[in-house]
């Protein structure tokens, strides 16, 4: 009973959230609300006995992703409404909704048809981590590491892109400045 | 245990973690005064009840009669959510902490610990990290460019920090094998020597050194550095609203204080002739000593200081901390 009663005020919980998410004009109640969502989805991965990805969601999902959502917010005035100016409106309605509905679709029809199964079941006495572990380092071991050197190849670009002008220190160069002018 | 004997137990348990770490985070603030005043060799509060310490008291009174003030400008509902969610942060962390070791009480077994996670460590701090939030909505929704600066700042530093605190402590859970915050308490059961401080002691100064910059204290205070921008995210905030960051600050020192007892410093096994319980509370309170030393004894920091210490400093001793440590598992 409690499981249920947890669930469905999760599921509660995280539709609102999302839907303040898409329907809200403005920025900071956006994000907010996305955040809120994220961290109540952990929930339903906890109700499922999966502790360690209930974790990671929090620590994935609002440490960092949300956090460089908010630092990327901080070049607007988030006090204010956006504007949004939506050319075809019945278009992106039609397109958002028609991919919304092809995924549930995707996802409702095997466990209607009752053709879903776990290929790699957990096994008794392994706890959650370690099945993790298992799993990540022997069948899906190649997928890891390309994902690994995706980022850091990110990293590699991310850092050429911002470090052009490193070596400079603004700090200095704004003292420099204040020395000049007070020498002139 | 039945169901229900296991909610009541639960909420009893609930409600002594809540009421007994606010009040325990209240009495901080007194005593850091009070130590802060004697490294300086002042008195500090000394007027309110003997030796000041119902100064509590009267903060507390002047907090929750204070006027709460919302800026005209500011975005109020996000405004008025971010101390909550700093404040419940910090005791939801708790939850998964085991306080004391268990202990018989009218007969029946208590386990001191809310809910025994097996991925315990990850979800304190997990937990922990977000409460960012907390700064960095309060920052921007209240339409101040003090606070505006204070957020940003939350995000660069507590997210770099962040990283540094999780690569310390992989460390020692690679050799303990386990997440559970019990298990690796039962991993220092031998004794003093067992202590995993003792052979990992790079990781714990990484630990230490990270987890002030993830409660805000001194050294890296600078989500709320005085000296250059007012108050940070806390500018416009006043009387409970304000009062929250803090009781949820103080709450998140004792945390990390029993984490790095637990983890380092052999949690609550018993040590020599001192039983467990009390061997935690005093590791504990010496942790929490060492908090307020170090803000005695120490100045605020740049902001580009505090991320060259983090990328260029304790980041890569930590990496190759955890490629030793692997090494010497292997061998």
């Amino acid at each position: 009973m409690f499981e249920a009663i947890a669930f469905y005020t999760f599921s509660a919980i995280t539709i609102v959230m999302f839907w303040i998410t898409v329907t809200s004009k403005n920025a900071l109640y956006a994000m907010s609300a996305l955040a809120a969502g994220m961290i109540m989805i952990s929930g339903f991965f906890f109700l499922l006995d999966a502790d360690f990805l209930g974790v990671v969601q929090i620590i994935v999902y609002t440490g960092a992703v949300m956090a460089l959502y908010a630092f990327g917010m901080m070049f607007f005035d988030t006090t204010r409404d956006v504007k949004e100016r939506v050319r075809a409106p019945k278009l992106v309605f039609l397109l958002s909704g028609m991919t919304a509905l092809v995924l549930v679709i995707a996802l409702v029809a095997p466990i209607l048809g009752d053709h879903i199964e776990a290929l790699y079941p957990m096994k008794e006495g392994i706890e959650n981590p370690q099945a993790v572990g298992i799993v990540l380092f022997t069948k899906y071991l190649v997928p890891f590491e390309v994902a690994a050197v995706m980022l850091l190849v990110a990293m590699i670009a991310g850092i050429v892109l911002a470090g052009k002008k490193m070596d400079e220190s603004l700090t200095l160069k704004v003292e420099d400045e204040f020395t000049q002018k007070g020498a002139q | 245990m039945t169901t229900t004997g296991f909610i009541i137990a639960t909420i009893i348990k609930i409600l002594v973690v809540l009421g007994l770490f606010s009040a325990l985070a209240g009495f901080g603030t007194y005593l850091e005064r009070k130590v802060l005043a004697f490294m300086q060799r002042r008195l500090g509060p000394m007027h309110v009840g003997p030796y000041g310490v119902l100064q509590v008291l009267a903060d507390g009174i002047k907090l929750f009669t204070k006027e709460d003030i919302i800026p005209q400008n500011a975005v109020k509902p996000i405004f008025m959510i971010a101390p909550i969610i700093g404040a419940a942060t910090a005791f939801i962390a708790l939850a998964a902490v085991p306080i004391l070791p268990e202990f018989e009480i009218f007969g029946v077994k208590v386990h001191p610990i809310i809910a025994d996670i097996n991925v315990g460590v990850l979800f304190v701090l997990g937990v922990m990290a977000s409460g960012l939030f907390a700064p960095l909505l309060a920052g921007m929704a209240s339409s101040n460019k003090w606070g505006l600066l204070g957020a940003a700042r939350t995000a660069i530093q507590l997210l770099s920090y962040e990283v540094v605190t999780g690569l310390s402590i992989l460390a020692p859970l690679m050799m303990v094998g386990s997440l559970s915050l019990i298990d690796i308490n039962n991993y220092q059961s031998g004794g003093f020597t067992d202590w995993i401080v003792w052979s990992q002691p790079v990781a714990f100064v990484l630990f230490l050194i990270a987890g002030f910059a993830e409660t805000n204290r001194t050294p890296f205070d600078l989500l709320e550095h005085e000296a250059e921008i007012v108050s940070g995210y806390a500018t416009e905030y006043s009387g409970m609203r304000w009062g929250m960051f803090f009781i949820g600050e103080y709450a998140n020192m004792i945390t990390l204080g029993f984490l790095a007892s637990l983890i380092f410093l052999g949690g609550f096994n018993d040590w020599g002739f001192i039983p467990g319980g009390l061997a935690i509370v005093l590791k504990v309170s010496f942790l929490f000593f060492f908090f307020l030393w170090t803000r005695a004894a120490w100045p605020h920091v740049r902001p580009d200081q505090l991320m060259w210490l983090c990328w260029k400093v304790l980041m890569p001793i930590a990496v190759l901390n955890v490629v030793v440590t692997g090494i010497v598992l292997m061998m």
